[in-house]
C-alpha cells in the first residue's frame, strides 16, 4: 500500500552532489578512440553483437500451456527447499496425530510413582516425569491435542472470518458499516485476555472444542479483515460484470468469481497463524484456563513440570521442543506459501 | 487535525461500548453463576448469595447490570474484591508495575526487532542475516512460559546474574529478564516484519530516483527506504500492545511480578469474576486508546496521510 502511492512524493529540493562540486576541468575530461568525451567514472563495457545474441523484447514462448495462478504458485512452492522440510515435517507430525501408536508403544497415561523423575532407560529414551509417566509417550500422544487444536481452529476462522469478511466487502453500504464496527470491537479484545475470560468460565471441564470455539471467537477479526479488503479489490474486476451480463446472480458471483479470487490473502493468513493458535492453546494450558490434567497435552506437561525446573528441567525441555519444532514446520510453509501466491508482495 | 482527532474519539466511543458489553456478557450470561463459584461447591445460606448478589448490581436485568458497571468503570469505582479490598486500590498498587514492565518490553522489542530487521533487511543473503532469521523464527516457534523459564533456569538460577523473582516493588534490574522475555516473541516478529518490508522498499522506484539525483546511501536508506517501511511497522507495534498486555499475565505468573497479570490470575484461580471482568475492562480501554494514539503516529511518518 505504501508503495502505489510514492509516485506523489515531493521532489526533493536539496542540491544534488554534482551541484556542489567544482566545475570539471577539461583535463579530468579524458577523449577515447571514437571521438566521444567520458568523464571519469562513466567509462563502461559494450559487448559486442557477437557475444551476445539480440533476442526480441519481452519474448514469449507461445507454445507452452497457459498456467493459472495456482499452477505458477504450485510450481514456485516446489521448488523451494524450505518447503519440502516443512512438509515432511508437518507430514510427520500429521502421521504422529493420526496414529500415535506408530511412534510409542507405551501407554501414555500407565503411569508407576516407582518411576517418578527417573532418567532415560531402555524402551523409555526420554526419562519419567513426575507421575512416572512416560514422556517420550506423552510427548507423542500429546501431538494429537495441539494439531487438532491448531488445524480445527484454522478451519473455523477461515469460515467465519473470511465469511464475515467476504459479505462485508461484497455486499457494502450498511451491512458492511455494522460488520464492520462488529470487527472494530473484537478487535479491541487481545486473544489471550479475552481467552482468559471466557474459558475461566469452564474452568474446570474444558475439553478441546471448548478451547476452538473461544480461539477462534477471538481470532476471526484478523481474517475478516484481510478477506474484506481482498474482496473489495476483487469485486470490481472485469470478470464479474461479463458473468453478471450474462446472467450471474450477486450470490453467484461472490462464490464463483470474487471469492476464488480473494483465496491466496486468506490461505497464507491462515498457514501462518496456525502455529501460533498452537502457542495459544499452550499457553492457555500454562495459564490453568486451558486444558486440565486428564488431557495427554504439551501445555499441560509443561505447565506441571515447571515445579521440577531446578531439579528435573528435561521433562519441561521435551514436551516443549515438540511444540517448537511442531509451530516451526507450520510458520516456515506459512512463509513459503506466501512467497509462492505472493512473489512481488503485492498482497501485503 | 482537531477535527479528525474529534471524529476519532467519536468512533472508539461504540467501540467502547461493545467491546466491553462483550466481555461483561460472557462473563455474566454464560451458564455458571459467577456467586456459587466464591463458595467453591460448598453450601452456601441463601441470605448470603442473595446479599452478595446485591452487592453487585447482580439481581438486577442484565443490561441494567451492564450499565451500571460501566457507569462504574467510567468514573474507576469498580467497587470491591470478595475479600473486601477496593478493586482500585488493587489495580493502583499492580498497575505501575504492568506498566513499567510492558514499557521496557516495547521499548526492547521496538529498538531491538527494527534495528536486526533493518540489518537483516539492507544485507539480505549476508551470513548475519540468515543467523538473524534462524533466530527470530525459534524465538517466535518457542512459547514466552518455555523462553521465560529457560532464562530464569540460566541467568536466574544457574548464573545468578539476574534475580531470579522480582522484589516487591520492582526496579529496573528486576524488570530486565522479564522484559525482554515478553518482549521477545513481537521482537522477532518486527524482525521478521521490518525486514521483508525493507527488502520490497529497497527497489521502489523512488529509491532509485533519490539515488539517480544523487543522494548519498545514508539518506536514501534513512529517509527514503526506512521512513516507508515504518509505516507497517508502527500499525504491528499498536496492535501489539494488546499482545503485551496478555502476555504480561504469563510473565508475571513466572517472574512472580505484582502486576495487573497477576492480579487477574488469581481472580480466575479465586473465580473472582466481578475483578477479571474490571481489569479486563481496563486493559481493553487502554488498547483503545493506544491504538488511537498509533494512528495519529502515521502522520509523523506518512507525509501523504492528511487529516482534514
Amino acid at each position: 500500500m505504501s508503495n502505489a502511492n510514492s509516485v506523489n512524493k515531493p521532489v526533493e529540493q536539496e542540491p544534488t552532489e554534482f551541484d556542489r562540486k567544482a566545475p570539471i576541468s577539461a583535463a579530468q575530461v579524458r577523449v577515447i578512440e571514437d571521438g566521444t568525451a567520458t568523464l571519469p567514472g562513466q567509462e563502461r563495457f559494450v559487448a559486442s553483437v557477437e557475444d551476445i545474441p539480440m533476442q526480441g523484447i519481452d519474448q514469449v514462448d507461445e507454445g507452452a500451456p497457459a498456467s493459472s495462478m495456482w499452477a505458477q504458485a504450485w510450481r514456485r512452492l516446489r521448488r523451494n527447499p524450505l518447503f519440502i522440510v516443512s512438509s515432511i515435517l508437518i507430514l510427520i507430525i500429521v502421521l504422529m496425530a493420526v496414529f500415535p501408536g506408530l511412534f510409542a508403544h507405551v501407554n501414555p497415561t500407565a503411569c508407576s510413582l516407582n518411576d517418578s523423575t527417573a532418567g532415560p532407560r531402555a524402551g523409555h529414551p526420554f526419562g519419567f516425569d513426575l507421575q512416572g509417566c512416560d514422556i517420550y509417550s506423552r510427548v507423542v500422544y500429546g501431538t494429537r491435542t495441539s494439531v487438532s487444536i491448531g488445524i480445527l481452529t484454522t478451519v473455523a476462522v477461515v469460515i467465519v472470518g473470511g465469511l464475515i469478511g467476504a459479505i462485508a466487502g461484497y455486499f457494502g453500504g450498511i451491512i458492511d458499516s455494522l460488520l464492520s464496527r462488529l470487527i472494530d470491537i473484537f478487535y479491541a479484545v487481545p486473544l489471550l485476555l479475552g481467552a482468559i475470560v471466557l474459558l475461566q468460565m469452564f474452568h474446570d471441564d474444558s475439553n478441546i472444542w471448548k478451547i476452538v470455539i473461544t480461539l477462534t471467537l477471538f481470532s476471526w477479526v484478523s481474517m475478516a479483515r484481510i478477506t474484506r479488503s481482498a474482496v473489495l479489490s476483487a469485486k470490481n474486476l472485469e470478470f464479474n460484470t461479463a458473468s453478471t451480463a450474462l446472467g450471474s446472480s450477486r450470490i453467484r458471483n461472490l462464490f464463483k468469481h470474487v471469492l476464488p479470487n480473494s483465496l491466496a490473502p486468506m490461505i497464507v493468513t491462515a498457514t501462518m497463524s496456525l502455529g501460533s493458535y498452537i502457542v495459544a492453546e499452550a499457553t492457555l494450558d500454562f495459564l490453568g484456563v486451558g486444558l486440565q490434567g486428564n488431557v495427554v497435552s504439551w501445555g499441560v506437561d509443561i505447565s506441571n513440570a515447571q515445579s521440577q525446573l531446578t531439579s528435573a528441567p528435561m521433562i519441561l525441555f521435551y514436551p516443549s521442543v515438540a511444540l517448537a519444532i511442531t509451530v516451526l514446520a507450520f510458520i516456515m510453509l506459512g512463509d513459503c506459501v506466501q512467497d509462492a501466491l505472493d512473489p512481488t508482495g503485492e498482497l501485503r | 487535525m482537531g477535527k479528525y482527532l474529534l471524529r476519532r474519539i467519536l468512533q472508539m466511543i461504540p467501540v467502547v461500548i461493545g467491546s466491553t458489553l462483550l466481555i461483561y456478557a460472557l462473563v455474566f450470561l454464560l451458564p455458571g453463576d459467577p456467586v456459587v463459584a466464591i463458595f467453591k461447591g460448598k453450601p452456601a445460606q441463601p441470605q448470603v448469595v442473595a446479599q452478595i448478589k446485591a452487592d453487585y448490581n447482580l439481581d438486577k436485568p442484565f443490561i441494567i447490570q451492564y450499565l451500571l458497571f460501566l457507569k462504574n468503570a467510567l468514573t474507576f469505582n469498580f467497587g470491591k474484591t470478595f475479600s473486601g479490598q477496593l478493586v482500585s486500590d488493587v489495580i493502583g498498587r499492580a498497575f505501575p508495575n504492568t506498566v513499567k514492565l510492558a514499557l521496557m518490553a516495547f521499548v526492547f522489542e521496538a529498538i531491538f526487532g527494527v534495528v536486526f530487521g533493518v540489518l537483516s533487511g539492507m544485507n539480505k543473503g549476508r551470513w548475519y542475516d540468515s543467523v538473524i532469521l534462524v533466530l527470530s523464527l525459534l524465538l517466535i516457534s518457542v512459547p514466552t512460559f518455555v523462553t521465560g523459564f529457560l532464562l530464569q533456569y540460566v541467568f536466574g538460577v544457574q548464573l545468578a546474574w539476574l534475580p531470579v523473582t522480582a522484589s516487591a516493588d520492582p526496579g529496573f534490574i528486576d524488570l530486565l529478564m522479564p522484559a525482554m522475555v515478553l518482549g521477545s516473541v513481537s521482537m522477532a516478529s518486527i524482525i521478521r516484519l521490518t525486514r521483508s518490508e525493507i527488502s520490497a522498499n529497497k527497489y521502489m522506484d523512488y529509491v532509485r530516483t533519490a539515488r539517480a539525483k544523487g543522494m548519498s546511501n545514508k539518506s536514501v536508506t534513512l529517509r527514503h527506504i526506512i521512513r516507508n517501511s515504518m509505516i507497517t511497522v508502527v500499525t504491528y507495534l499498536g496492535a501489539d500492545i494488546g499482545a503485551l498486555m496478555g502476555g504480561a499475565m504469563v510473565t508475571e505468573r513466572i517472574f512472580n511480578i505484582n502486576g495487573i497479570g497477576n492480579v487477574t490470575y488469581q481472580a480466575i484461580v479465586r473465580g473472582e469474576a466481578p475483578l477479571v471482568v474490571s481489569v479486563v475492562t481496563l486493559m481493553v480501554l487502554i488498547f483503545v486508546v493506544c491504538n488511537l494514539l498509533v494512528d495519529l503516529l502515521y502522520v509523523v511518518l506518512d507525509p501523504r496521510i492528511r487529516y482534514e
